[in-house]
């Protein structure tokens, strides 16, 4: 065995991707596969389904869930937003300004994730009920209408949404920014550049690529959550996609529908990211 | 008279408790290269800084020009850095990387263009514009980061170990290169340093600096031939000291004696009053006689001390004796291999032997001998 190694020296590093490769495949591919079957299958659960290679079942659902497909594209858009404006100042504090603190700011930012999701999700619905701890003071002071509410409302979801997916962005934005060398930031003030042009030009650029994966770390599972618009939102006017394909696999049993309907989302997504990943790569080389 | 281009008037720089630069006053003139040298800690670094504006003083006030600096940050200061580690912007092309200062300055795109290549050339890296930093060798990297700080025409160029991270051939063939473009753009270079034959290569100047003071500050030469402390002394080669008393002087020479009763001579100016002095003299200062008739009468108005070969060793372009004086002290000779070419032949272990030099090459050191904790450069041999 080693003897042969010796001699195909080359195919030590796919050697080293081989367990890798056969995870994604069982857990990845196939199920994919799988999906895509099952979307192009019809038939009820009591009838059974046959596969029919029906593709017509994707238009289908895009006109139908168009209205959930925007929402969660645009949630996740304002979530992603919103992270990298609450985020990225957190990250670089941390980085730049943690000084020996810098690994208990960063357990803060990790330690919700000592709790469960659901859980969290759930006591924000506490804390945000109509007269719950919050609005309920604000109440009996008079300092909000009695009808005010925040639950039930896009705004309610989004910030969930952006509480929950936080530290996904963070973390990112963190080793992008401490990696980045001190003395270039002095070398760019040096060189006659301002305090807000050395971060311009030299801080942001440089961390690009943790911009890149911290905000996909956020806005992917946000376009797919549901548990937010569920418990915070749960109206009709601020389902998601998630909801959707949740509701039609759990609650419906429709199995064609919801697999067509995921897998939608998931070319979305895909076709966003590489369109992402072009634009960034664009701005890390101009000037 | 040139004008001075920067001054530091009483400058101290506390982190903490500790003094990285304690009470520093000093003067660089216009169009010198002046360089600071030093051990590790000894505030190099920290002084730089504070002059290029990344390090604000405890104390004290920093002037360029007549301008007083002290409170301004580094981009309102015309002065430029070439960073020890270079610090090229590793997303930006070399082009955009020596455009950089010009850019934030608005100068228009056109002489941009043609200041970018002149720099280019100057540094003897033409046509490399499109490349990325980390496509480039570390002594180009380093000639980069020259260009990128000279293309701005700073009143003041500061280096900080700029040559730190080449290899021995590559730093010498630089030297001699950072040498021609100061003289070619003209501009004032503080340098700093903690090798000292690269700072007696291309220094007008040089700083000699010690717990954040100046211990001697003057033209290599000087701070060589005469050096002030037994630290100079040290730092700057290798030398022997040897314990004595003043004797007497005249206009010109000092008499000191040795405990052994040997009287040596050393110039006048050199002795500053102190009873207790050391005398010292550089090693290639030192010719070695065999003890014979001849030598005795070659000794006519040098200094001389007797003593025994304990070991040769030959090392190409010169041979290193060890020799043993009457006090049972050891003092370091270089020989240059004149009439040699073997260090046995010359002079073999054990043959007594006569060590003469002139009493001009004879330095002489009062104070207090140092203290064992001080730090000292590898190779220094003190008698
Ligand atoms: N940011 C800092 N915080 C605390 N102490 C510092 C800081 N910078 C420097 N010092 C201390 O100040 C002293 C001088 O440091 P400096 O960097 O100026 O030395 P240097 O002469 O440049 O040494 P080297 O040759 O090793 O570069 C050292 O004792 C160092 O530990
Ligand atoms: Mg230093």
């Amino acid at each position: 065995m080693a003897g042969w190694l010796r001699q195909h020296r080359g195919l030590i590093p796919y050697l080293f991707l081989l367990p890798g490769v056969l995870w994604l495949l069982v857990f990845f591919v196939l199920p994919m596969l799988a999906m895509a079957s099952v979307a192009t299958q019809e038939g009820t659960l009591g009838t059974g389904f046959r596969q029919t290679f029906n593709v017509g079942v994707f238009p289908e659902v895009l006109d139908r869930y168009a209205p959930h497909f925007l929402r969660s594209l645009e949630y996740a858009l304002v979530v992603t937003l919103l992270t990298i404006g609450i985020g990225f100042p957190m990250a670089y504090t941390i980085a730049f300004r943690g000084g020996r603190y810098k690994n208990v700011l960063l357990l803060l930012v990790i330690m919700p994730f000592f709790t469960s999701f659901v859980i969290r999700t759930i006591s924000w619905k506490f804390i945000l009920a109509d007269q719950g701890f919050v609005l309920g003071t604000l109440k009996d002071a008079g300092i909000v209408d009695e009808g005010f509410r925040i639950l039930a409302t896009p705004a309610a979801v989004i910030s969930g949404i952006t509480y929950n997916f936080l530290p996904f962005f963070v973390l990112p934005m963190y080793v992008a920014l401490e990696r980045i060398d001190y003395r270039l930031v002095e070398a760019a003030t040096d060189l006659y550049a301002s305090r807000l042009q050395a971060f311009l030009r030299v801080t942001l650029p440089l961390s690009i690529p943790g911009l890149f994966a911290g905000s996909l770390l956020t806005f992917i599972p946000a376009a797919g959550d549901y548990i937010n618009a569920e418990l915070l939102g749960g109206t009709r006017d601020t389902q998601m996609i998630g909801n959707v394909v949740q509701t039609l696999y759990i609650v419906n049993r429709d199995y064609p529908h919801a697999a067509a309907v995921s897998l939608i989302l998931m070319v979305a997504l895909l076709v966003g990211v590489v369109a992402y990943r072009r634009v960034l790569r664009g701005q890390e080389l101009t000037v | 008279m040139p004008q001075p281009d920067v001054r530091l008037d009483r400058v101290t720089k506390r982190f903490g408790d500790v003094v990285a630069v304690d009470d520093l006053s000093l003067v660089v003139e216009h169009g010198e290269f002046f360089s600071m040298l030093g051990p590790s800690g000894c505030g190099k670094t920290t002084t730089l800084r504070m002059i290029g504006g990344f390090e604000e003083t405890s104390e004290g006030t920093i002037y360029l020009g007549d301008a007083d600096v002290t409170d301004l940050p580094p981009f309102r200061r015309d002065v430029n850095t070439v960073f020890q580690n270079y610090a090229l912007f590793p997303h930006l092309t070399i082009y955009e990387n020596v455009a950089f200062g010009l850019r934030r300055r608005k100068i228009p795109d056109g002489e941009i263009r043609h200041q970018v290549a002149t720099m280019l050339a100057l540094v003897e890296l033409p046509g490399y514009e499109r490349r990325r930093p980390h496509q480039l060798s570390g002594g180009q990297q380093q000639r980069i980061a020259l260009a990128r700080a000279l293309i701005n025409h700073p009143r003041v160029l500061l280096l900080d170990e700029p040559l730190g991270a080449l290899d021995l051939k590559l730093r010498k063939q630089m030297q001699i290169e950072l040498k021609r473009i100061q003289t070619e753009v003209g501009i004032t270079f503080i340098y700093v340093t903690h090798d000292q034959e690269e700072a007696m290569t291309m220094s007008d100047r040089i700083a000699v600096m010690r717990h954040g003071r100046i211990e001697q500050l003057g033209p290599p030469e000087d701070l060589y031939e005469r050096p002030s402390t037994d630290f100079v002394a040290g730092f700057l080669g290798v030398s022997n000291l040897i314990e004595g008393e003043v004797a007497g002087r005249d206009d010109r020479f000092a008499a000191i004696r040795l405990p052994d009763g040997t009287v040596l001579r050393a110039p006048s100016a050199s002795v500053n009053g102190a009873p207790r002095v050391r005398v010292g003299v550089r090693p290639e200062k030192l010719r070695v006689l065999a003890l014979t008739d001849e030598a005795s009468s070659a000794a006519n108005g040098l200094n001389t001390l007797d003593g025994v070969i304990l070991d040769a060793s030959y090392i190409g372009v010169s041979t290193q004796y060890l020799v043993e004086i009457a006090s049972g002290q050891r003092l370091v000779v270089y020989a240059q291999n004149i009439e040699t070419s073997g260090a046995a032949e010359a002079h073999p272990d054990g043959q007594r032997v006569r060590l003469t030099w002139r009493p001009e090459h004879t330095f002489v050191i009062g104070a207090a001998p140092m203290t064992p904790s001080d730090e000292q450069p590898e190779g220094e041999i003190h008698a």
